[in-house]
């Protein structure tokens, strides 16, 4: 990066016009920061990579309005037309809705328990603090660190002894426990941004504890209760594990619907990319929505 | 978490001359601001730590599936056998190696992409939701996608794109490789480090523009150059969130499972520890062994999290 500079010299022509155009919005910022200057080349650069990583994406999208035989040609067929046949072969299968609304519930549900368990949770640790809140939440935190697979074989043993087995209710309370520590850190960092002093008139106007939350600090916590809920939707949305060992045929997920790819022979690109695409269309949405609040998220709130 | 301590220090604060009425007072006090934390806490200690003490039993007992008559007390048995198998070893390895790629590689990528996407240019904001694409497709159809559609040996786009690249040139005769069966860990890293490369870029492009700016300023005023401002200002203050998305990919890429499934169900090489895990115990049966080999993983996951913890605690401190 030291050789900017040069580097402008050698770029081409069209670099050269663009640069040329971005030049008054390179003065301005040359001011702030002097040792950055804008350089159109790594501009270009930045797009190039940006579409790299798009393309698989963009290709599996494609795939997915071509026919069968457009799709699993060598070189690929970019302008092949375009039909639906993929998402109809989808959708013709049995079990794709009966998976869609399976994951839809198991997500949905365990994200909206894990907000009314974690939000009150998250208030204990950050507006009026217990003594040792960090140690509360670090334990919280390494639960989540565990990896699942250590737990399948009791839950797997535990679900067939009880009966719990293939039932969406189970993955219901094990998304909330994995999402858990998770929305709690999540919620405590947003909720650690409610003005005191909002707090302390609540007080003094003598609103307990669920007006307060209600009142006054969900008005000020809703767009991370909101990029919080999204966190968690996308966490048990993705869930595989889980789902694979503890349910089959009645309360197989969308992602356990995938796997059924996994194997396949034959002509069915595009099926599986417009199944790749349906399935991670939830996730795009969510993921997108939450864009802003995401870093702060995954980060679990330790990055803003 | 202890009472004693919430009355102790109330006491003296509020120096109340009646202590006993006060101990009982503060005591109830204590429990008011705990009780909203109890439900949720109880509940992951409940369902998280319950399966992973289960865990912990079943490692010691000798319990097959196949052979139900022969459950019994195993001893250490089941970890002497998780020990000398050499499969097992090699699937330890096997993680180490995808982990370690992995998360070094898309660190490297993504502190390049996020130098990128800290300069100024026409159309940042496209580039950067291209970017995070990658990140929100499901694992699973990630997985599918890579080897369905763009790894397969006779219609993958990486193949075609070859074809077309080399017709170009004149030439009908293009490399055509099977990717997934000649290069099969390769393949699940390239996958792995395609989705998770947005992951470290989101947290390393919010670390430098938490950069402050007047180090920059004295940085130039002392006629320092880019690469000795990157080494000397950039680097040290991004150190944290290297760290971080280090030991937070780490320990998402050493439990992952999808990829392995999906790609290459663990052949060639290719089984990790989460798939060998759930191979023992679901097509072996053998789940004392299955326990013992989730115990052992715990263990390496703890070791890794201290470290993740430590990071997050020290951008924690930072904050406040």
């Amino acid at each position: 990066m030291a050789s900017t500079e040069r580097t402008r010299q050698e770029v081409s022509p069209a670099a050269t016009a663009a640069e040329a155009d971005a030049a008054p919005a390179r003065q301005e910022y040359r001011k702030n920061s002097p040792l950055s200057r804008p350089n159109p080349f790594w501009g270009i650069v930045a797009w190039v990579v940006g579409l790299l990583f798009a393309v698989p994406a963009l290709w599996m999208v494609l795939t997915s309005f071509h026919s069968e035989v457009d799709a699993a040609t060598n070189p690929p067929s970019l302008f092949a037309p375009l039909t639906l046949d993929g998402y109809r072969s989808f959708f013709s299968n049995a079990n794709a809705w009966p998976s869609l609304i399976n994951s839809a519930t198991a997500s949905v549900v365990s994200t909206v328990v894990v907000l009314v368990l974690a939000i009150p949770a998250a208030y204990a640790l950050s507006i009026r603090p217990i003594k040792k809140w960090s140690d509360v939440l670090f334990f919280l935190l390494s639960t989540r660190f565990l990896p699942i697979v250590a737990a399948v074989l009791p839950l797997y043993l535990f679900a067939i002894w009880s009966g719990a087995i293939d039932q969406i209710g189970l993955l219901i309370i094990l998304y909330t426990a994995m999402n858990l520590p998770i929305a709690v850190w999540m919620m405590r960092s947003f909720l650690a941004e409610v003005p005191v002093e909002m707090l302390e008139a609540a007080q003094l106007d003598g609103a307990g504890l669920i007006r307060t939350l209600r009142s006054v600090v969900a008005p000020v916590a809703m767009p991370g209760i909101a990029a919080t809920a999204l966190i968690c939707f996308i966490f048990s949305w993705q869930e595989l594990l889980l789902a694979r060992s503890l349910t089959a045929v009645v309360a197989g997920t969308a992602p356990v619907f995938l796997t059924s790819f996994v194997t396949s022979q034959g002509l069915f690109l595009a099926q599986v990319s417009a199944a790749a695409t349906i399935v991670s269309l939830p996730v795009l949405i969510a993921g997108f929505a939450a864009q802003d609040k995401l870093v702060q998220g995954l980060s679990l709130g330790a990055v803003k | 978490m202890s009472a004693s301590e919430t009355t102790a220090e109330q006491r003296t604060v509020l120096q109340d001359p009646a202590p006993q009425q006060q101990r009982t007072a503060s005591r109830k006090a204590g429990w008011t601001r705990r009780a909203p934390l109890l439900p949720a806490l109880v509940f992951v200690i409940i369902v998280t730590q319950l399966p992973f003490v289960s865990t912990i039993v079943i490692s010691f007992m000798s319990w097959e599936a196949l052979r139900p008559n022969e459950r019994g007390f195993a001893g250490f048995g089941n970890y002497a056998e998780v020990f000398s198998d050499a499969e097992l070893r090699s699937s330890v390895i096997t993680t180490v190696i995808l982990t370690v790629v992995v998360v070094g590689v898309s660190l490297l990528l993504g502190l390049a992409i996020a130098l990128l996407l800290d300069r100024t240019f026409l159309g940042r904001g496209i580039v950067r939701t291209l970017m995070i694409a990658p990140f929100l497709i499901v694992p699973v159809a990630a997985a599918l996608l890579w080897k369905h559609a763009m790894l397969n040996p006779s219609y993958g786009f990486i193949n075609g794109v070859l074809t077309w690249v080399w017709s170009l040139f004149g030439s009908d005769n293009p490399p055509q490789v099977a990717w997934l069966t000649q290069f099969p860990l390769a393949s699940i890293e390239v996958a792995l480090i395609w989705q998770w490369t947005p992951f470290m870029m989101l947290i390393l492009l919010a670390g430098l523009q938490s950069r402050p700016g007047e180090a920059f300023e004295a940085a130039k005023v002392d006629g320092a150059s880019a690469v000795q401002a990157f080494r000397y200002i950039t680097l040290p203050h991004l150190r944290r969130y290297i760290e971080l998305g280090a030991t937070l990919g780490a320990i998402f890429i050493v439990q992952n499972f999808d990829y392995v499934f999906t790609m290459t169900s663990g052949a060639l090489g290719t089984a990790n520890l989460p798939y060998t895990i759930y191979q023992t115990f679901f097509v072996r049966q053998d789940y004392g062994l299955a326990a013992a080999q989730g115990v052992i993983v715990v263990i390496g996951t703890i070791i890794v999290a201290t470290f993740a913890l430590r990071s997050v605690s020290s951008l924690l401190k930072e904050d406040s």
